[in-house]
Order: structure tokens, then C-alpha cells, then sequence
């Protein structure tokens, strides 16, 4: 950041930008409410689609590096979402994965389950609406009388940001809580040390079990998993111990454990506490110490009765896990 | 032919493109509006239980994951062929008027307003919600912060998380509500009654009351004959979250009423390869191109849909203004694409009186909050009104409501063809040979398409805000002879 001839520090350039994403991280960005005309005291929005007037040739246009902060959310679904995470890290000093999908893969890497074919499959032939006699798929390029049309190409995977570009920080949530991100961006501002590179900001280094009021027991043993229209929630004890699979042992908190509060169980959105790198590994191990028996048969009906343990235990995590996708 | 490609734009959820076909005397031959995105919800919702679809779903959009949230829970509800007990069904309905109100707030004065308030040909850094606050004054804008922000908070209150809300559970709802947070909610009901009083004030006295405006939304190029639809109660009145699907066509005669679980009767959706998304029709009538008109299948799913296919509101003050306009018109229904804001308006004040009813009602704090659930039925469709048009969830399961299949149409999607003729009728009456295709021109335009509130548009609903655009102008070989940008 270069310093202004009188001294002053000169305003922060932010950028905010979204692969394949909801449009969650971006509001949660508008969350700020009422402060957002503080914050635009401290920063200047350099390109953010969701609210200004910047165009990708404007991004072109910057030195590389003329960017302070971006916060990049979404996942890298297609060819348009690298070519920006590309051109982003160029332009950008300091590039956060902004968001469970930037940061792991998030909700949208539950295709990696799938490949492209099944995807395409589904939704353009054999939905129960789509009419589509000549199955007709879109094309990336495509001529029409008039000329030619073009469309992204939509990979086989989805992929975490980290997987096309080298990222320096990863604020993570499903969206990012604003607090959190406020947090960060004072530190940021008012020029305060920063984390090594690499490294997750603006959570707890805690697993949320930690942060969580629900009442717990000491080495409190399962026999039986339920699902949670199985059970009446007191609203008090914790998940685990009434059955119901939370991910609380294997989510880095920070939330402020805001699905919990609402009763209903962790998800992950946050990934794995630190010196965790697979918050499935962990999930399972978490469940293992908790399930009351030593009998193999016994152990396998208890787990048995997980359903969908892929899909819950790498519900936000899938592209960004030691297992990355189905192998097909 | 000349090519304009208007690349990107950003207000919308990903990415989407107009490509503009110029004739050789420089007249518009075709506009394509193109959707380059997919994530394949369809898909990958497979293998996942049931119950947690309505937590997965909200992810298809970060503004509107309200809407996906009540469509999932229903269509789980119905899987297991429960109904949620009183409580339950009056709080998912509470929370719903919040996320409406929210919604309507900010793409009115985020969006909407700024093309009127401030004007459609203004200079493009003051056509923004800061350029409308100018206008206004800093009071109304922070007033606006304000009641969308409590109207968040009384969603996270209800919904547990802010945005990605965790409420519905099969049967019913996670969490009741208190005697203290019945009265707190019963207050702001109040102000947004007032605040939506003085929103269709500010639109009469800044928009109708404005000559150019009023002839801009009867008589610009921004008028499409088209079937309307939306979710009605059994009096045929407007209902955000439960009812049957009425549909109207272009001359106002009932051309269907469809419960949730017939809707495959009557939708069906078409494929083309220039676009990732699909473009739903009315079964009945079959696709017949990118035509308006009684003999089309193509109808729109907005807020003006939604009037037009109701006979009523169910709240005085809502109904009072819903006669106004259609008298303002002369007559149901209304084609003016731009009387969308108004509808919206209307809306919002029915969301804000409906908010207060819900509060009001002893039956809101309850403490049934499920009923208990038995073996999945195996199908279930869930359908409500989101903010931009009828939004449908069907699921198929396994004998342990485990999803084998899943079919979602998206409120936006509905209305695919009916943005693409928007656009090129816009693009049509605005561009003419030989005259300089100005900002301000491509402002115009981009109101044809604003006026939908699309989905894949977040911006819409947020600060600031105009559509930025790059627009090249291209001879046959695709090269470029003139580039615009609105900066």
C-alpha cells in the first residue's frame, strides 16, 4: 500500500467476486447494514458485480497487484470462474477464498458425486418437465442464423479455489458470518499483523463443540443413530447424544454456532478445526470414541444407520477433502 | 449483421450475456439473453435424506434461500405425507412475509428506484440507491437499511441462520416462538406497514405522478402479452406460501388452476444449446417460439403475474391498492412490463399487513410445533411464490426418504423466454439505423429486464447499483469497430 504525500494512508481497494456461487457471500457483505458507509470511509470497492459499475476489462486494465483485498467466493465450476480466479490473483495482493466454496468446495461440490454426462443427463433429458425430443445439450459454441453464441465450458469437477491458484488466506462459512468478516477487514484497515500465509482468518480455533451451550456429558456413549425427524429435540442436550449426527467435533467454530441455536445440527460449513485436514476422517474417528459397543457386527449396525454418510460428513468439503470426488 | 455483445453482466448471480443481432441498415434482427451458468442442484440432491434437502436447496441463492427453503420443506412434508400442525404452518408463514418484505425493499429502492427516482437516462455513477438517497434525502435512505435489515433479523430469529435458514424439519418447525419476541415482532409489523405505505406514496408522487414515467410504463416499448401465473388461496385471492397455481391468459380467462402435485400436467420446459438455462411453457399450449400472444405457451411468474391471475388480496389496505392500479390501467390484466414495480409495491404491502395478522394471531406462539412423522409416501411437491415467480420442488425417495430424484423449477426460470422477448422488444423499439446507441439506450434496455427482479441477479437487491456493460459492436467477422462502456 502506498503512502499519500500528506501522510495519510490511502484507502484500501477491495474487490469482491463470485464463481460458482449463491449470492450468500455477497450479502452477507451487505450485512454490515447501517455500517457499510463506514466501511466505505476505510475502503474502496475496486470491482464488485453484485453492486458496482466495474467491468472484467477494467480488471484487465490494472496492474497486476492494484488490488489490496479480494475476497473471491464461490467455487471453480466452469472455464469463466478459473479465467477470473486467474486474473484476480494476478491483480491482487492479498486474495482470500471468501466462503465454504471458494474455501472447500462447498454445497456445489456435492456434484462431485456425479460427472458432467449425469449432470447434463438429468437436467437437460430425463427431468419429468424438459421436453426435449432431439436432445438438444447447450453447446459452448453454438451458430445461429445470425451468428455465433458462446457459453462457458462446464467441467467434470468442481474445484476449491486453491486447486487453480495459489491462495493466501481462506475466511470460510456458509456464507462467512459478518461479524467475522468485519473483524478481518478492521485488522486489515487499521494495518494490524496478520497470520502467516495459508492460513484460515476470521474463525475460532476451536471446533464449534467447544463454543456450543447444549448440555454434554462426560464420555457420553451412542448406541443408535437417528435422524433428526426421529427424535423430539429438548432444545438443550447435544446432538450427538441424543443420536443425531452434528458435526460439531470436526467444524472449526466461529459461526457463533448459529444453526445449533436455531436446532438444528452443525453441517460443517466451516471445515475442519485446525490440525484437521479432512473433516470427514475426523467426523468418523469423533463418532468411533462415542459408539457403544466393542462387538464388529454391533458397530457396523450402528453406522449402518448413517444415512448418507458422504454426503453429511463432506456435505460443504467434498472438492477440497482428501477424497476430492466419486471416482466414476 | 452486426453483433453487440453486452458482456458481462454482473448484477447477475454468476454470469449472463446479451448478445444484440444488428441488421445491415443497423436495425435489431434477434437478441439472445444467455445464461451461462449451472451447478445441477437436479443432480446431486440424489442420495441425500430428504430432511436435508431443505438445508441444501437454500444454496441455490443467497437471496432468495427463504423461498427454496419453504418449497423443500413442503415437498418433504409431503414425501412423508404429513401436515405441519397450526404453529408450524402460521410461523413458516411468518417468516416468509419477512423474507418478502426484505426482498421487495431492496430491489425497489436498490434497483427500481434509481431509474425513476433518479432518472433512466441520468448519468450512470448518480443511477444507483446513493444517487436515489440523494435525491430523497439521507433519512429515507437509512430508513431503508433499516427495515431491511429487521426484516432480517426477524428471519434469523425464526429461521436461526440469517441467510441459509434452518427452520423447517418434516411435519413442521425446529423452533417456536415467544410471548416477548409475538409482541417485538407485532411492532415492526407495524413500521413496515407504514414504511410500505410510504414506499407506494413515493412511487405515486416521484413515478405516476411524473407524465414521462407514466408514459414510459403505459406506452414504451416494455409491453408483453403474455399468460400470467401465480399461487392463489380458495377465494382466488394472492398467497405467497400455500394454494393452488392459477394461470391466466393474455385476455384474463382462467386457462388453468393446478394443484402442486398435478403441475407436470400443465409446465413443461424446452432446451436450447445457447444457453444453460431451460424455458419453461404451458404444456397445453406447446412451445411455439419466442412469441407473445394468446396462441404462445410462454407466460410470465412475477409479481404483476400474480395480481393479474388472482382476483384479490386478502389484506384491506393491499386490496385497496391493487384496485387502484387496475384502474389506473383500465382493466385486468395488465401487459405493462414496468407495472411490475408497482405489483411489487402492492405486495409488499400485503407481506407487511399479512406479517402483522400472523403476529396477531393466539395461535403464532403455540407450542405444537411437529407432527410426527411415519414412512415415507415415496413423492412429495412442494410449491410457493417466491419473490420472482413460482417456485416448484418435487422429490422422489426410497423407502427410507433417501432421494432418488429431483425436479426444481426456479422462480427466474419461468420467466427465461418472457426476459429474452423483454429484451428484444426493448432493443427493438430503443436501437434504430443510424442513431448512436447511447447509455442512456442501453439503461433502457436493461429496465426491460430489471423490471422481472431475476434471481440470478443478486444485485438487484442491494447497494448500489447499475448494470455495468460493455457493449461491442462487431461487423460479420467479428471484429470490433466500436466499443461502449458505461462506466
Amino acid at each position: 500500500m502506498e503512502k499519500k504525500e500528506n501522510g495519510q494512508k490511502p484507502k484500501l481497494k477491495l474487490a469482491v467476486y463470485w464463481g460458482a456461487a449463491c449470492g450468500g457471500c455477497c450479502v452477507s457483505v451487505l450485512d454490515v447494514h447501517e455500517s457499510l458507509f463506514a466501511v466505505t470511509e476505510k475502503a474502496d470497492f475496486v470491482f464488485w458485480p453484485i453492486a458496482l459499475d466495474i467491468k472484467y476489462n477494467d480488471i484487465k486494465a490494472m496492474p497486476d497487484g492494484y488490488i489490496d483485498v479480494t475476497l473471491f467466493n464461490g467455487a471453480v465450476r466452469n472455464s469463466e470462474n478459473e479465467y477470473m480466479a486467474k486474473l484476480l490473483r494476478d491483480k491482487t495482493k492479498i486474495l482470500v477464498a471468501y466462503g465454504s466454496c471458494a474455501h472447500m468446495g462447498g454445497i456445489p461440490g456435492l456434484a462431485n458425486f456425479f460427472n458432467k454426462d449425469e449432470i447434463f443427463n438429468r437436467v437437460y433429458l430425463t427431468s419429468e418437465t424438459t421436453f426435449n425430443p432431439e436432445q438438444t445439450m447447450p453447446q459452448t459454441e453454438y451458430e445461429v442464423t445470425e451468428g455465433k453464441l458462446h457459453i462457458p465450458v462446464f467441467f467434470d469437477d468442481v474445484k476449491p479455489l486453491n486447486h487453480v491458484v495459489c491462495v493466501d488466506y481462506y475466511l470460510p462459512g456458509c456464507p462467512p458470518k459478518t461479524e467475522r468478516l468485519v473483524e478481518v477487514f478492521m485488522a486489515i484497515a487499521t494495518g494490524a499483523q496478520l497470520p502467516s500465509k495459508n492460513s484460515v482468518i476470521g474463525a475460532r480455533d476451536k471446533a464449534q463443540c467447544d463454543e456450543c451451550d447444549r448440555k454434554k456429558t462426560e464420555n457420553k456413549k451412542i448406541n443408535k443413530i437417528l435422524r433428526p425427524f426421529e427424535i423430539v429435540d429438548d432444545g438443550e442436550t447435544c446432538f450427538l447424544e441424543q443420536g443425531i449426527i452434528c458435526m460439531g467435533p470436526a467444524t472449526r467454530s466461529g459461526c457463533g454456532n448459529r444453526c445449533i441455536k436455531g436446532n438444528a445440527p452443525c453441517r460443517g460449513c466451516y471445515g475442519p478445526p485446525p490440525d484437521i485436514t479432512d473433516p470427514g476422517a475426523k467426523m468418523m474417528s469423533a463418532l468411533g470414541t462415542m459408539i457403544d459397543s466393542n462387538d464388529p457386527i454391533a458397530i457396523k449396525e450402528i453406522v449402518e444407520d448413517i444415512a448418507d454418510p458422504a454426503g453429511t460428513f463432506y456435505r460443504f468439503s467434498l472438492p477440497g477433502s482428501i477424497l476430492r470426488r466419486k471416482i466414476l | 449483421m452486426k453483433q453487440i455483445t453486452i458482456d458481462p453482466i454482473t448484477r447477475l448471480e454468476g454470469h449472463g450475456k446479451i448478445e444484440i443481432f444488428l441488421d445491415d441498415e443497423g436495425d435489431v434482427e434477434n437478441v439472445y439473453f444467455q445464461v451461462p451458468e449451472l451447478r445441477g442442484f437436479e443432480k446431486f440432491c440424489e442420495g441425500r435424506p430428504v430432511e436435508e434437502l431443505s438445508q441444501i436447496v437454500t444454496k441455490i441463492c443467497g437471496v432468495c434461500p427463504g423461498c427454496h427453503h419453504m418449497a423443500s420443506g413442503k415437498a418433504a412434508d409431503a414425501v412423508y405425507g404429513v401436515e405441519p400442525p397450526p404453529t408450524a404452518r402460521k410461523l413458516r408463514e411468518l417468516f416468509y412475509m419477512a423474507h418478502f418484505i426484505h426482498s421487495h425493499i431492496a430491489h425497489f429502492y436498490a434497483l427500481a428506484a434509481p431509474d425513476f427516482v433518479v432518472g433512466p437516462t441520468a448519468k450512470p455513477e448518480e443511477r444507483n440507491i446513493l444517487g436515489v438517497v440523494k435525491k430523497v434525502g439521507k433519512e429515507i435512505g437509512t430508513e431503508v437499511i433499516k427495515q431491511r435489515r429487521i426484516a432480517q433479523e426477524i428471519q434469523a430469529l425464526l429461521g436461526g441462520h440469517q441467510t441459509h435458514v434452518v427452520m423447517n424439519i418434516p411435519g413442521g418447525v425446529r423452533k417456536g416462538l415467544s410471548e416477548i419476541e409475538r409482541v417485538d415482532i407485532l411492532g415492526k409489523a407495524h413500521r413496515f406497514i407504514e414504511f410500505a405505505r410510504f414506499t407506494l406514496k413515493l412511487f405515486n408522487n416521484e413515478i405516476l405522478a411524473n407524465k414521462v414515467y407514466l408514459d414510459l410504463i403505459l406506452n414504451g416499448p416494455y409491453s408483453l402479452k403474455l399468460h400470467s401465473m401465480g399461487l392463489v388461496d380458495e377465494n382466488n385471492k394472492v398467497n405467497f406460501y400455500d394454494g393452488k397455481v392459477r394461470v391466466v391468459d393474455t385476455l384474463g380467462n382462467e386457462h388453468c388452476k393446478y394443484s402442486p402435485n398435478d403441475y407436470m400436467d400443465y409446465v413443461e420446459e424446452r432446451v436450447e444449446p445457447w444457453s444453460y438455462l431451460k424455458f419453461p411453457y404451458l404444456k397445453k399450449i406447446g412451445w411455439h417460439g419466442f412469441k407473445e400472444g394468446q396462441d404462445s405457451g410462454v407466460y410470465h411468474a412475477t409479481p404483476l403475474s400474480r395480481l393479474n391471475a388472482a382476483d384479490g388480496m386478502t389484506t384491506p389496505e393491499a386490496q385497496k391498492e391493487y384496485e387502484r392500479m387496475y384502474s389506473v390501467f383500465g382493466g385486468k390484466p395488465v401487459h405493462a412490463t414496468m407495472a411490475m414495480h408497482w405489483a411489487r409495491l402492492i405486495e409488499l404491502l400485503y407481506a407487511s399487513e399479512r406479517c402483522f395478522e400472523l403476529a396477531e394471531d393466539p395461535d403464532i406462539t403455540g407450542s405444537e410445533l411437529r407432527a410426527s412423522v411415519g414412512k415415507p409416501i415415496g413423492e412429495g411437491v412442494g410449491i410457493v411464490e417466491a419473490q420472482r415467480g413460482t417456485l416448484t420442488h418435487h422429490y422422489w425417495t426410497n423407502e427410507k426418504g433417501i432421494v432418488t430424484k429431483a425436479n426444481i423449477i426456479v422462480g427466474t426460470t419461468n420467466n427465461n423466454a418472457a426476459i429474452c422477448m423483454s429484451l428484444k422488444k426493448a432493443a427493438q423499439g430503443l436501437i434504430k439505423k443510424g442513431e448512436v446507441v447511447s447509455d442512456g439506450i442501453l439503461n433502457m434496455i436493461e429496465m426491460a429486464f430489471r423490471a422481472y427482479d431475476p434471481c440470478f441477479s443478486c444485485a438487484t437487491h442491494h447497494l448500489p447499483g447499475t448494470m455495468p456493460l460493455i457493449l461491442n459492436i462487431r461487423d460479420k467477422e467479428g471484429n470490433k469497430i466500436n466499443t461502449l462502456k458505461r462506466d
